[in-house]
């Protein structure tokens, strides 16, 4: 069984390494996050936003085209079809519900491509909250059209300029924020990272993924179980989503896709499960990359939401103990294969997602067998970088 | 008996505690920091291991370890220079760092080469008493390295019992909530945290940091606790400093008589 303990573990994976001064926020949390979530009256409201404001349930669209290709059936789950464009806000919906049942009054989240910052500030302005949004000083150069929609719906938009500039310095820089403010602030949190009860908490939100699957697949397979599901792993959150209520289900094969950057061995990549040994970041244990000393190292990839140095605590376990499988993509695989799936089907998926899809010219599946790939995110953000490269693909 | 108790024991007010990260202005400045801080009748130095990600701390010491890591710092090095220099002092030393580095370079084997190197007590603020009542307390205690854990006005009683019962050496009182270097001055509301704090009875001795960084700083925590801890304020003054022997005599001064 695959399930995390009371103490926030997966196996040896997880737990809240935390100084003394988050201790009272994070244990708050701890304590509250699952009768919350079980209220009753929670759920109707976290159901009722996703269906009425977010437009769940988000599609499940068999991919005839690209199944015709790969020679074998693939469905797409369309999260670049909810508001705001990613899975994202999935997790913003719930995690804002539950600040105001904690009684919180400010709002603060770290971004790097900036698509969980949009998400946070969105749900900021549904329900009247300030929001301040940390963003390595890097990524609000690299990701200007979504620091305009944060500021455009009211956000603060606070750089990072510590450390590497990027998203783990975002990361870093939210967590100092929360130190200073004990008692009025609530952290959302964008993926399955961080102490528990955070990884416990997003995939749960994230969870209404597999959920509509199981049925939408029921509905058109007539069977509930795909043969495998794809996404694309930077913290892990849509993953941690697409995989959740198959994670006892042995016969669903799990891949994990990690972003290679410009190859696992040029020192230019985020391979966590590759790269990465065993080690603390961000309040847990977990796999990250680092240097023989201890030292957080800097990822690269060429898709600003998979270059964390770390993965969820989850994927961590499912990887070690060999119920998912981790596959690397290179920014160049990934390019070609947003560029593919354009052309295929009509779709622009995010370059994080393109990664997913890339894994599909590395795993031969059988004809009759159903793939379900997550596709996370809308790749509007991306064009720039698409754009770059539209004289080759 | 660890360097540590055997000062607690013989003082037990107007304690100074000061940090300095390892590596930092200059890789090879370790020796000479100690030596000058202890000759300026500093009771205890807290060496700052550096770290890519120092979540408790604020941009002075975050940058000062940057700085540090950029110089080729690294634990092994450390370890040597602290073996150096113990063969010249007997003041009271004590590594500050993050869980990841202990993790990374091997928890029993750190254990050892901090007694070998003549460590007595490590701060660790992101490894939870919890964690370390299972895994660690065991290994630290048959070492004799001691440990402190930090209160916050925030914790809870029954945690601030725990960590009395835990700690060896002394207890960090964070003065506020807030990472390090960024707020100044003693408010009312502090001292009422000082005074319930004082009230608790708590076995172990308590040294009061975050925000000390002058001589009214210092003589207020003084007179709550059984003295301070300064950081930030410290790695400014070694920022600006053209002289280290100046600049330590000048600094601590300061701090003692104003």
């Amino acid at each position: 069984m695959i399930k995390i303990d009371e103490r926030g573990y997966y196996g040896e994976f997880g737990g809240a390494f935390i100084p003394e001064m988050l201790h009272p926020n994070v244990e708050e949390l701890r304590q509250k996050y699952l009768e919350i979530m079980a209220d009753p009256t929670f759920e109707k409201e976290f159901r009722d936003l996703l269906k009425d404001y977010v437009g769940r349930p988000s599609p499940l669209y068999f991919a005839k085209r690209l199944s015709a290709h790969y020679g074998t059936q693939i469905y797409l789950k369309r999260e670049d079809l909810n508001h705001t464009g990613a899975h994202k806000i999935n997790n913003t919906i719930g995690q804002i519900l539950m600040a105001k049942r904690l009684g919180k009054t400010r709002i603060i989240a770290e971004t790097g491509a900036g698509q969980h910052g949009v998400a946070t500030a969105t749900v900021c302005a549904l329900v009247g909250l300030p929001c301040i949004v940390y963003m390595g000083a890097i990524d609000i150069d690299r990701q200007a059209p979504n620091v305009s929609r944060m500021r455009m719906m009211g956000a603060e938009v606070r750089p990072a300029n510590s450390g590497s500039k990027t998203l783990k310095d975002a990361t870093n820089e939210a967590i100092r924020d929360w130190i200073n403010n004990p008692e009025d602030t609530h952290y959302i949190i964008g993926s399955v990272v961080g102490p528990h009860p955070y990884p416990d908490m997003v995939a749960r939100f994230q969870s209404v993924i597999s959920e509509e699957m199981k049925w939408q697949l029921k509905e058109k397979t007539g069977n509930e179980n795909p043969d495998a599901i794809i996404a694309c792993v930077g913290g892990g959150s849509n993953a941690a989503g697409a995989y959740y209520h198959y994670l006892n289900e042995p016969d669903v094969r799990l891949i994990a896709v990690e972003a290679a950057g410009m190859g696992i061995d040029s020192g230019e990549s985020a391979a966590t499960s590759v790269l990465g040994s065993k080690g603390i970041i961000h309040g847990s244990r977990t796999l990250l990359m680092q240097t023989d000393d201890g030292q957080i190292v800097e990822p690269y990839s060429i898709s600003a939401g998979l270059d964390y140095p770390g993965i969820g605590p989850l994927h961590a376990h499912l990887i070690a103990s060999g119920r998912a499988e981790a596959i690397s993509i290179t920014d160049e695989d990934a390019l070609r294969a947003s560029y593919f799936l354009s052309k295929k089907e009509g779709i622009i998926p995010a370059l994080e997602t393109g990664h997913a899809f890339a894994a599909l010219d590395y795993i031969k599946f059988k004809e009759e067998e159903v793939v379900v790939i997550n596709l996370s995110g809308r790749g509007d953000k991306d064009l720039a970088t698409f754009v770059k490269h539209f004289e080759r693909f | 008996m660890n360097r540590i108790q055997q000062l607690f024991n013989n003082k037990s007010s107007e304690i100074l505690n000061i940090y300095f990260t390892a590596g930092y202005p200059q890789l090879n400045n370790t020796a000479s920091i100690i030596l000058n801080l202890e000759k300026e009748g500093v009771d205890l130095i807290e060496i700052g291991m550096p770290y890519s990600d120092p979540l408790a701390d604020g941009p002075t010491i975050q940058d000062s370890g940057t700085a540090a890591l950029k110089n080729g710092m690294n634990l092994p090095l450390l370890f040597e220079q602290i073996t150096e220099v113990r063969q010249h002092t007997q003041v009271p030393l004590i590594l500050m760092g993050y869980f990841n580095q202990v993790m990374q370079y091997g928890q029993e084997k750190f254990i050892k080469k901090c007694v070998d190197a003549g460590v007595d007590g490590v701060i660790l603020p992101d490894l939870p008493t919890f964690e370390y009542e299972i895994y660690n307390k065991k290994m630290f205690e048959e070492a004799d390295l001691n440990i402190s854990f930090l209160i916050t006005p925030q914790t809870s009683e029954a945690r601030i019992r725990k960590v009395d019962e835990l700690t060896r050496g002394f207890i960090y009182m964070v003065s506020n909530a807030s990472i390090t270097g960024t707020k100044t001055g003693i408010s009312n509301k502090q001292i009422e945290y000082f005074e319930r704090i004082e009230k608790m009875n708590l076995k172990t001795p308590r040294l009061i940091g975050f925000g000390i960084s002058d001589n009214k700083t210092f003589s207020t925590a003084c007179k709550y606790a059984n003295g301070a801890i300064i950081g930030s304020a410290f790695i400014r003054a070694l920022n600006k400093s053209e002289n280290l022997a100046d600049t330590i005599h000048s600094f601590v001064k300061k701090i003692k008589v104003g």
